[in-house]
């Protein structure tokens, strides 16, 4: 039963399991170096040049109006810009320094490695196990022992598993709007990735329901690497280690300011940055 | 631009021979016909089309009395059919209530489901002899043209069922707002809104009629003439193929094939026309 | 008010209009049941034909019906599905042989079906060999409700929204693991209606057949046999056959029952995906 959203969020009344935070914010080393990327569809540039270095066990938020060119960037970290039949990206991904770019890259390892949130919760038209245990089987887990671990851990991750223990063959799409989201964010995570993108993860929900996976996402941080795009910028405050900010200039998406959150923030470099943050602009 | 999975490659490729055979049913179909028609038209297209008559055991292979008895008997099956089935739509949308109209609609359905097999029994049985009594023999063009109107009539009337419920109810209701009767709405408003969707499926029924076969053949008479009178027995290209086609042997057989031929040009006209009709976007600004 | 006249003119018409209608399906319905219920039974249903089918029943014309509908369904089913499958998955919006193939199919839809009789007894009947056989007509059949099969099934396809495919492809997944495990079991109802609304259509077809699966009207012994269809023997009672309408309006009445049992097959299978298009707000 799905109670728990309505209570407040100081209490945990799901299983947290065991998940360490980690060093709040981790070593400067960065696990994805994206350098110089672009992102064009149907000859149109969305994006122009993008350089930034994503932390390991960090949270980076994308912040800046609707536009700038964010879920693009998302879209290309993964390839699912392979998906748009006229989608053209140019530059260098480089995750532990091998270019994802590449053609030769494999595709099914690649998004194995690095898993996307979307707006909308998307669960699959099947039960909860089966919603799980599908990309686990897919990609080669087949011992019944194996899976039951596997996706145990993953709803304990994310809250749900006290919740559902005892209707796993119930139909997922049964399950609230937040249930749901935080369903497919577990369906991510079984499949152990080291990056999670995730693209306005909360904009689909309700406030309590938001409320909720924004505090599993910040329980998230220090096991895994989260891009989160975020139109909220109290959120991104809240959550996030880095932050990117985005403009569009001449219609075209830019990275304006780059660095951790705290000095963006309160002391950006770039004075577009400054207004936008103090709600001045955008 | 991007790999697939060779699974998935295997599976598209699989799949696109499939595709594949499939588009080249239509090909073939025409293919055939061209080839089994092709002695008789080497002989000389334009002797189908002269006067001399549907006499193929002398090898007169005249068609136009047959192509004007199709023509003929579509022309009417359609002039009693969209009256008819477009106020039975109009009936639909317009005057009866919902849960009459859903029933209503499964009649309709239900009428056109029937077989023309059937259809035909019917008329042979039940039709002819009443016409007969007024005018015999009773097979003719006038019973082929009612009883191929009852056939084609479901058709018009769910098209244009279709056609109506598209109209927005919005402009129906600016319309009621102006001060429009039910009727003045209708003719005014939903009936001009609707046109393309309600000529396009009318479109569809003549196409229908043009092809039928088994109901013509049951309740036309199937005397080869010219037709001049609406008691007359006549005979359609469709129900000649049928007729003939057991015994028909070399340059005959390749005679009714061209008469297919020409059946599939007559329905290609009718579809582009109503593809055309389609182009030509017509909206209330 | 000032087209008082007028509307009260054309309301009558109306009305007389759905009065036609009625009266006439009325009439032939009526017909139908009063001239064709007498000769039913059991027997009727079971038995083979005598006396040029006058007497007997109808237990072979079944038999080969059946058999032509399942090659019909058999050969449609299968290719109907890989090319909705292929037209949906694998080609882009636009693309020539998408477009070529979906236009040769409407114009399949629109080829009067004495012609379809005509192709396939050149093709398969000659050109392949088969003769006069529930083989070759049930071939015939096919190339006939695919169209309308590839329509439906697309459609139900096309109807799911992206957010599945798109998940399926951040997880990583094969598109065939997702069609297989997703998507197709979701179209299960679309795939349903138009695998009976093909049925339909083979069903109450006469002039296909006439060529292709042929008159015999004994028990077929093997596809490649000769059999009669239930549409083809009412025919040939009504036309050929003297005294024959009483069994033609028995074997009749067969054959609409047949076809109402499966539109209301596919009127169950329609109101099941929308059932769980609400309930799940699947689309």
């Amino acid at each position: 039963m799905a109670i728990t959203e309505s209570q407040s969020s100081h209490a945990t009344p799901y299983t947290v399991g065991e998940m360490q935070a980690g060093a709040p914010c981790c070593e400067p080393v960065p696990l994805l170096q994206i350098r110089n990327l672009s992102v064009a569809y149907s000859g149109q540039k969305a994006l122009d040049g993008i350089s930034l270095d994503i932390h390991r066990g960090c949270i980076t938020a994308l912040i800046g109006p609707s536009g700038c060119g964010k879920t693009s960037l998302l879209s290309s970290l993964n390839r699912m810009t392979d998906l748009l039949p006229n989608a053209r990206v140019e530059g260098r991904i480089l995750l532990d320094g091998v270019d994802l770019l590449a053609p030769s890259c494999d595709l099914t390892a690649l998004r194995r490695r690095i898993g996307l949130i979307f707006q909308k919760p998307n669960p699959f038209p099947l039960s909860i196990w089966r919603n799980l245990a599908l990309p686990l089987k897919e990609h080669g887990t087949t011992g019944k022992a194996e899976l039951h671990e596997k996706i145990e851990r993953a709803l304990n991750d994310v809250g749900l598993w006290e919740e559902v223990k005892d209707r796993l063959d119930a139909p997922a799409l049964a399950l609230s709007g937040g249930q749901q989201q935080r369903l497919c964010i577990a369906r991510a995570l079984v499949l152990e990735p080291e990056i999670l993108l995730m693209d306005e993860p909360c904009s689909a929900l309700d406030p309590i329901a938001g409320e909720v996976v924004e505090q599993l996402i910040r329980r998230l941080q220090g096991r895994y690497t989260l891009v989160v795009v975020t139109h909220n910028l109290a959120q991104a405050r809240r959550i996030a280690n880095y932050a990117a900010f985005f403009w569009m200039r001449e219609r075209v998406g830019n990275l304006i300011e780059f660095g951790a959150c705290e000095n963006l923030f309160a002391q950006p470099t770039h004075k577009l940055t400054a207004a936008y943050v103090n709600g001045r602009q955008g | 631009m991007f790999r697939l999975v060779t699974k998935d490659r295997a599976l598209g490729s699989a799949l696109m021979l499939i595709a594949v055979l499939v588009g080249s049913i239509l090909l073939l179909v025409v293919g055939f016909l061209a080839r089994e028609s092709w002695p008789a038209l080497n002989e000389g297209p334009g002797a189908f089309f002269s006067a001399s008559g549907w006499y193929p055991m002398e090898g007169r292979f005249g068609l136009l009395p047959m192509l004007w008895a199709s023509l003929l008997i579509t022309a009417g099956a359609i002039a009693l059919a969209a009256p008819l089935g477009l106020m039975n739509a109009i009936a639909l949308r317009f005057f009866l209530p919902p849960g009459l109209a859903a029933g209503y609609r499964a009649l309709l359905a239900l009428l056109a489901g029937i077989p023309s097999v059937v259809i035909g029994l019917w008329g042979l049985v039940s039709l002819v002899p009443l016409i007969a009594l007024w005018q015999p023999p009773g097979a003719g063009l006038l019973t082929a043209t009612l009883v191929l109107a009852l056939m084609i009539l479901p058709t018009v009337a769910l098209t244009s069922s279709s056609a109506l419920h598209a109209v927005p109810s919005d402009w129906l209701r600016g319309s009621a707002a102006l001060g429009l009767s039910r009727w003045g709405t209708i003719t005014g408003v939903a009936l001009p809104a609707a046109r393309q969707g309600i000529i396009g499926g009318m479109l569809l029924a003549m196409a229908r009629a043009v092809g039928e076969t088994l109901v013509v053949l049951m309740v036309a008479g199937n005397v080869v003439q010219m037709p001049s009178g609406l008691f007359d027995p006549v005979r359609t290209l469709t129900a000649n193929i049928a007729l003939e086609m057991a015994y028909a042997m070399d340059l005959h057989r390749s005679a009714l094939f061209v008469s297919g031929l020409l059946l599939v040009a007559l329905v290609t006209i009718l579809a582009l026309i109503a593809g055309r009709l389609g182009q030509g976007q017509v909206h209330a600004a | 008010m000032r087209h008082r006249w007028r509307d009260r003119l054309l309301t009558t018409l109306l009305w007389l209009s759905i009065a036609v209608l009625l009266a006439a399906l009325g009439w032939l319905l009526a017909d139908l049941v009063w001239r064709g219920w007498p000769g039913l039974s059991w027997s009727f249903l079971l038995d083979a034909p005598r006396d040029a089918g006058r007497a007997g029943g109808i237990g072979s014309i079944l038999v080969a019906t059946g058999l032509i509908l399942l090659v019909a369904l058999g050969t449609a089913l299968p290719l109907g599905l890989g090319s909705a499958i292929w037209l949906n998955e694998y080609t882009r919006a636009g693309s020539r042989a998408g477009r070529w193939t979906r236009l040769s199919l409407d114009i399949l839809a629109g080829v009067p079906s004495i012609v379809f009789g005509l192709f396939g007894y050149a093709f398969f009947g000659l050109f392949l060999g088969l003769g006069y056989s529930i083989l070759s007509g049930g071939l015939t059949l096919a190339c006939m409700i695919l169209p309308i099969l590839i329509r439906t099934i697309e459609q139900g396809l096309a109807a799911q929204g992206d957010d599945w495919r798109q998940a399926g492809a951040a997880l990583g997944m094969s598109r065939a693991s997702l069609l297989w495990q997703v998507l197709l079991p979701v179209s299960a109802p679309a795939i349903a209606t138009g695998t009976l609304l093909g049925m339909g259509r083979a069903s109450a077809e006469t002039a296909a057949l006439l060529f292709t699966s042929g008159y015999v009207d004994r028990m077929p012994e093997a596809l490649s046999d000769s059999g009669r269809a239930l549409s083809v023997h009412i025919y040939d009672l009504a036309m050929n056959v003297s005294g024959g309408d009483a069994a033609a309006y028995s074997a009749a009445l067969v054959l609409i029952v047949l076809i109402v049992f499966i539109n209301g097959l596919t009127l169950g299978a329609s109101q099941v995906w929308m059932r769980k298009r609400v309930s799940y707000g699947y689309y």
